[in-house]
């Protein structure tokens, strides 16, 4: 119990964001009419890409002589960069074919 | 420089949160979706020059652009090729390589971890560490292996696939990776472990995707884009990195909300769509497939003659549209109609299509008017008033089964209720059930008649019949 509380006071930060993330999310996402469904899982798709940064933290990490780090580091960058890139242009494009619409509004 | 770094991150977090709000809102939408695009920019390129670690910078600089040179070339050349009607299976092959991402990452950082232990001889002191890369990658991988099985459905090579049992093998196998884990969290050092529960959670992400039928895969991306969300997050404890966490989260929350609205929307709960009615039950199958009567068909000529002189058309767009790239032959009809003093509306269902939104997203393409689409509510109202119904390829969205057949596997289902109109035509291209593989008695009601072939093509023909009446 009081390895938990201290795990938390130590933590505290990260929790806060966490929580109020979680929330955040919730709200942002909230009032999304249902055209715009497909889109918007499109482009949370590409935000989650963010993890890309940890890829990029694990490659530049690795010892020149760690090939397996090397190896999986390079590929989870790779993926990593796929996922953000592709999920920003399939993104785009889905709401490229909004944008005519609107400009007639 | 780590200043610096800490703002970026501060940046990019906003841009996120600011560029999912906008992409809530069908005018700033697009712009949102660069916004967050910036900030992912601006967080990468901080963390290649700035990210520190006890003082010492990141190597290997080479790998990590030629790594960004092949995803990045590799990721445009795709989604800039992929068709509008693959857009959901293409969502779903991103969200998997984030997935992989994330568990990749997870293995090398365990392999740091091993080679740490190793040298030092100390067990102890690693557990919340290694809490984290074990979910990190359980998650990833699931997420991995998932998105690829709703890829190949969505796309059509791999079909749907469950036995007797497969509930509970899933369960023991999320166990044993669990189990797993945990051993792992006692007795870290040992790559044998982390590999065997990859591979479990792997085996686990295929499993749990192939019994559940194609109609759902939307609700199962929606589900697999908020774990890839989670497991961005697990990065994020594990480097003490803000932007990862916040980026995570953010669309773990969002992803998992999302997933609710679309359950609700086919008025059934996630446990029904996971635990599956849809592979399962043969009997509705069975049952449907006795009850096959009579259908009549129509000619493309009486078609034509029929709408030009409605009053009221309504049309119902499905995957069959999709899939035969006739949303700009649809408009082109629709205009001709409008001409000609019918009143032409478009009624979309949640869910038709493969994906939420995905009709909206073809139509809007073919610059139909945002005013012409109906919900479904609102055109469940006008239904009452309209002289034709075209259906064109959507079945199960239209299907009379989900109100009045309990048994049925889509029973509950909120559906466009056409047959209170005068006239149904159904464009398909044969008899062949939908995606859910029910029959659908509504083709066999006297009311409706059938105009068989691929979707363009009629209306092409619709077009130029309606021209020369």
């Amino acid at each position: 119990m009081e390895n938990f509380l201290n795990w938390i006071m130590l933590n505290q930060q990260i929790i806060y964001i966490v929580i109020l993330m979680i929330f955040v999310g919730i709200e942002v996402i909230g009032r999304v009419p249902s055209v715009l469904h497909t889109p918007l899982m499109s482009g949370a798709n590409a935000i989650h890409g963010v993890v890309i940064i940890g890829a990029i933290i694990v490659m530049g990490k690795a010892q020149t002589d760690n090939y397996l780090a090397l190896t999986l580091g390079f590929l989870a960058v790779i993926l990593g960069t796929l996922n953000v890139v592709g999920g920003f242009v399939v993104t785009d494009r889905m709401l490229e074919m909004f944008k005519g619409k609107n400009k007639k509004k | 420089m780590a200043q610096i770094l800490t703002l970026c991150y501060l940046v990019a977090s906003v841009t996120f949160i600011i560029g999912l709000k906008m992409l809530s809102g069908p005018a700033t939408a697009r712009k949102g979706n660069l916004v967050a695009a910036a900030g992912m920019t601006i967080a990468i390129f901080g963390t290649i020059f700035l990210y520190e670690n006890e003082g010492v910078k990141l190597g290997n600089y080479a790998w990590i652009f030629s790594g960004l040179a092949i995803g990045g070339f590799l990721g445009t050349l795709v989604a800039k090729k992929v068709k509008m009607t693959a857009m959901p299976e293409m969502v779903s092959l991103f969200n998997g390589m984030g997935g992989a991402c994330a568990a990749l990452i997870s293995l090398v950082e365990y392999n740091h971890l091993s080679h740490e232990i190793q040298l030092s001889g100390i067990e102890t002191g690693h557990t919340g560490k290694v809490i984290i890369i074990a979910l990190g990658l359980i998650i990833g991988s699931v997420s991995f292996s998932g998105s690829m099985i709703a890829w190949g459905k969505l796309n059509g090579k791999i079909k749907d696939f469950s036995f007797a049992g497969q509930n509970i093998l899933n369960m023991i196998l999320l166990l044993v990776a669990l189990l797993g884990a945990t051993w792992l969290v006692i007795h870290p050092g040992n790559m044998m472990y982390i590999y065997a529960i990859f591979v479990l959670a792997l085996l686990y992400g295929v499993l749990f995707v192939m019994p559940i039928g194609g109609a759902d895969m939307p609700v199962v991306i929606s589900l697999l884009n908020s774990f890839t969300g989670m497991a961005a997050a697990f990065g994020g404890f594990l480097y003490d990195n803000k932007v990862m966490l916040t980026g995570g989260i953010l669309v773990g929350a969002a992803g998992t909300l999302l997933t609710m609205l679309m359950c609700k929307a086919m008025n059934r709960s996630l446990r029904n769509v996971l635990i599956g009615s849809f592979g399962g039950n043969k009997k509705g199958l069975a049952a449907g497939a006795q009850e096959q009567g009579t259908y009549k068909e129509i000619s493309i000529s009486d078609s034509a003659m029929l709408m030009s002189y409605a009053n009221k058309v309504i049309i119902v767009p499905g995957y069959g549209l999709a899939v035969a790239q006739a949303q700009h032959a649809c408009h082109e009809l629709e205009k001709l109609l409008v001409d000609k003093g019918v009143e032409v509306s478009y009624a979309i269902h949640p869910v038709a299509g493969r994906m939420p939104g995905h009709m909206n997203v073809l139509l809007a393409e073919a610059d139909v008017p945002y005013e012409k689409l109906l919900e479904m509510e609102q055109a469940n109202d006008e239904f009452k008033t309209t002289d034709v119904v075209l259906i064109l390829g959507a079945n199960d969205v239209v299907n009379p089964a989900a109100k009045k057949d309990p048994d049925s596997p889509i029973y509950g289902m909120p559906i466009l209720e056409v047959e209170q109109a005068k006239n149904v035509i159904v464009n398909k291209r044969s008899m062949k059930p939908g995606y859910a593989g029910i029959e659908n008695d509504l083709f066999f009601q006297p009311k409706t008649s059938m105009l068989f072939g691929d979707a363009k093509k009629v209306l092409q023909d619709l077009v130029t019949e309606i021209k020369s009446v």
